[in-house]
């Protein structure tokens, strides 16, 4: 399969157009399925101001599976783990609901817009998730506390 | 969909034998049925002259299956004009509710459609193309010699990667009925059409089996045989509904028999429902049972628990300081001076503290009783093949002793074979009797049982006879193996019949508590029940299924769990918590850890 060929293709498109708070490069030059990723928190939320990075790896049947998103910078949100693996699976990333022809530009822009909008429901942080449906000023401060704590 | 919830939901709705009351809304499906039958579904059902407890029913195997598919999509095809490969996507959308999705699609067409992802232009065949200037947007591939696929969607993409997507949806991902178009965000479903263009013959042979597995379980009235590496399915018309009255025993090609609304081993005359009340109580007794029976005695004087644990005979009851002893339950004070060595059996005292004793053991010594016949005829099914071998055996020896022929020897086959038949239903009628409610009904099953029962084992009995005497028992055996078989029919008969009028059967309910409890008038026990209980139904005299008998607990259960906490709780302080004793008895018959927690029972 053409993978390297789509690969190198969206890189290049993404470092030409960045798509806005993101900007990606690879982690080795010479390995093209590790990217790294740093990611701005948006404006309307409580992540503002943070620097986020964020490893983006590509399975070998990329893009027939789908990428692998992981927060390396700490983050306090209900659908990104609070381990030292920091993953998110949800929508788009997981494997029976990816298409070959979805797009990372799509993946990151879909991450970014978490961070504004999480998914409570979803969650996998059940305490997180709980406290940002109960008690959101709580939630807001605390994202807001580990965003300067970790990213900035 | 309403009616495609029917199979599930009805499981714990309805009126059946437990006196739950049915909230579901059955009447869609059965509008659906009615329709449903319409459409003839060529049945040749096997029709022969029926008993009252056999079903009809027949076995398909996976081509038959298939042919039922295509014969579907067919009349559904002449009847909406749209093309057999969308029609096939459009039926298994509405889980082969032929008449519901017609109405759907005539009321709302775009829709209805849209919800099956199809989409609505139907125009042009499936074909591979080459387009100029064309890139594969999943594997960024271009030139105008490249081999290309869309669906009528319009996404297109490069054959291979078409390929490749298939092959992980079908061979990793077992998906088939719902692989969707590889275009991002695209939720048009593959026909098969486009399928059969781009996959190799071994890939579209899985994918049928794939979508064969997805019709049998889409339709309630078709259900896999469940004996190992069995391929054929049952096509049975009872419902779900319908099996708090009837007990549906099918037989496969390979001979399991099998009952369709369970899919456990056969076991008639007993219904699905109290099969599975039983089996959950076996499991949760078990232990419980042996446990209280070794090691447990009442307090004659209060009737607590009072649990063994050290090996002096001299007891103290902790709630009322009763003395007495462990080994003749008298009074201590009775021992004299033979402390710590009973030796007094036969004193008055302690062969009334012993009866008073078996009386309040009497729920738990009820189940042992249903539970030890249930479990010896298990057992003896469980040595049915190894007297099948024997029987064989037999057979040969008794062949060259008396020089018998094979056929002349085949009766004791025949026997063996009615010995395990006559097993396996009368294990079945201990679980049923142990639910019962005595009443005229009850005692002529019991009479139909009994019968059975000394029949199976004077036939037993010959059987096991030495090889020489087999042969002169020839025409003994095959009467009595007849009479069996005769037994067998009228208690089967009996009982499907009874279960059909299904209130004829008073099953123990609400009764039980009252006994349990002791509550002396009946009067007194209903308006009690009936105030406190909402499932409670005075006119049935029954409760929604109560919690040591229903087993486990889900959500669904919870409310009525908490309903019959309420209820025993009434009962017992309207009886006067005064004799702690009462709790005790519940104890017997709460199997469950949990009902006993809540009770407080230690
Ligand atoms: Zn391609
Ligand atoms: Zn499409
Ligand atoms: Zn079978
Ligand atoms: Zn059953
Ligand atoms: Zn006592
Ligand atoms: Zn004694």
């Amino acid at each position: 399969m053409g993978s390297i060929k789509r690969i190198s293709k969206e890189l290049t498109e993404l470092t030409e157009s960045p798509p806005e708070g993101i900007t990606v490069e690879l982690a080795d030059e010479s390995n093209v399925y590790e990217w790294k990723v740093i990611m701005e928190g948006p404006e309307s939320s409580p992540y503002y101001n943070g620097k986020f990075l964020v490893k983006l790896s590509l399975p070998t049947e990329y893009p027939f599976k789908p990428p692998t998103v992981s927060f390396a910078t700490k983050i306090y949100h209900p659908n990104v783990t609070n381990d030292e693996k920091g993953s998110m699976c949800l929508g788009m990333l997981r494997a029976d609901e990816w298409k070959p022809s979805s797009k990372i530009a799509a993946v990151l822009q879909f991450a970014r817009q978490l961070l504004s909008e999480p998914m409570p429901d979803d969650a996998v942080e059940g305490r997180i998730a709980e406290q940002y449906k109960n008690d959101r000023g709580r939630y807001e401060e605390v994202a807001r506390e580990w965003t300067r704590k970790h990213a900035c | 969909m309403d009616s495609d919830d029917d199979f599930m939901s009805d499981v714990s709705s309805q009126d059946d034998f437990l006196g739950t009351q049915g909230s579901e809304d059955e009447s869609l499906g059965e509008d659906f049925d009615d329709l449903d039958a319409g459409f003839s579904d060529d049945k040749d059902l096997i029709k022969h002259k029926k008993k009252p407890y056999e079903v009809e029913f027949k076995v398909l195997d996976p081509p038959d299956i298939e042919r039922e598919q295509v014969g579907q999509v067919n009349e559904v095809c002449a009847v909406l004009g749209l093309p057999p490969e969308s029609v096939a996507i459009l039926l298994r959308f509405g889980r082969w509710k032929k008449e519901k999705l017609i109405e759907s699609y005539m009321e709302h067409p775009e829709e209805t459609l849209e919800e099956a992802g199809l989409g609505s232009n139907f125009e042009g065949t499936a074909k591979t193309e080459r387009v100029p200037g064309f890139m594969c947007d999943i594997c960024c591939e271009d030139g105008d010699d490249l081999e290309t696929y869309a669906m009528r969607c319009g996404h297109r993409f490069c054959v291979d990667c078409y390929r490749h997507y298939l092959g992980q949806k079908i061979k990793e991902e077992g998906e088939a009925a719902r692989i969707q178009c590889p275009g991002d965000g695209c939720n048009r479903i593959v026909d098969y059409k486009s399928l059969d263009l781009l996959v190799t013959k071994e890939l579209q042979g899985r994918y049928r089996e794939l979508l064969t597995r997805t019709y049998v379980d889409d339709k309630e009235n078709l259900k896999w045989c469940p004996a190992p590496n069995c391929q054929y399915a049952i096509d049975c018309g009872v419902k779900n509904r319908d099996l708090r009255r009837i007990v549906p025993t099918v037989r496969c090609f390979c001979k399991h028999e099998f009952c369709f609304g369970c899919s456990l081993n056969d076991h008639q005359p007993a219904p699905c429902k109290l099969v599975k009340m039983w089996l959950q109580k076996c499991e949760d007794d078990s232990e419980t049972a042996n446990w209280i029976s070794a090691n447990t005695k009442e307090c004659t004087k209060c009737n607590s628990t009072i649990e063994k644990n050290g090996g002096c005979n001299h007891m103290t009851c902790r709630k009322c300081k009763y003395e007495f002893c462990w080994m003749c339950m008298g009074l201590w004070s009775e021992h004299g001076t033979s402390w710590y060595n009973c030796n007094r059996y036969e004193e008055k005292s302690g062969a009334d503290a012993r009866s008073a004793q078996a009386k309040s053991r009497s729920s738990l010594e009820r189940y042992l009783h249903y539970y030890n016949r249930y479990a010896n005829h298990e057992q003896s099914a469980k040595l049915d093949k190894d007297l099948y071998l024997k029987t064989e055996k037999k057979m040969t020896s008794l062949q060259s002793q008396s020089g018998l022929s094979w056929i002349e020897v085949q009766f004791l086959d025949t026997a063996s074979q009615a010995l395990q038949q006559c097993r396996q239903t009368l294990k079945w009628t201990y679980a049923f009797a142990f639910y019962l409610a005595r009443n005229n009904l009850t005692e002529i099953f019991e009479d139909n049982q009994k019968d059975l029962e000394m029949a199976v084992e004077s036939l037993s009995e010959m059987f096991e006879k030495p090889v020489a005497e087999l042969a002169e028992l020839k025409v003994d055996i095959l009467d009595k193996t007849a009479y069996c078989n005769k037994r067998r029919v009228i208690l089967l008969s009996d009982t499907a019949e009874n279960l059909k009028n299904a209130t004829t059967f008073c099953v123990r309910g609400v009764l039980e508590i009252l006994r349990i409890l002791h509550v002396s008038s009946f009067d007194e026990g209903f308006s009690f029940a009936q105030s406190i209980s909402t499932t409670f139904d005075p006119l049935t005299m029954k409760c929604k299924g109560f919690p040591w008998e229903t087993g486990g607990h889900s959500a669904e259960t919870e409310p009525i769990y908490a309903d019959q906490m309420s209820l025993v709780r009434g009962l017992q302080s309207h009886r006067g918590s005064a004799c702690p004793g009462q709790k005790s008895r519940v104890l017997f018959s709460a199997s469950s850890p949990r009902l006993k927690r809540d009770l407080n029972l230690s």
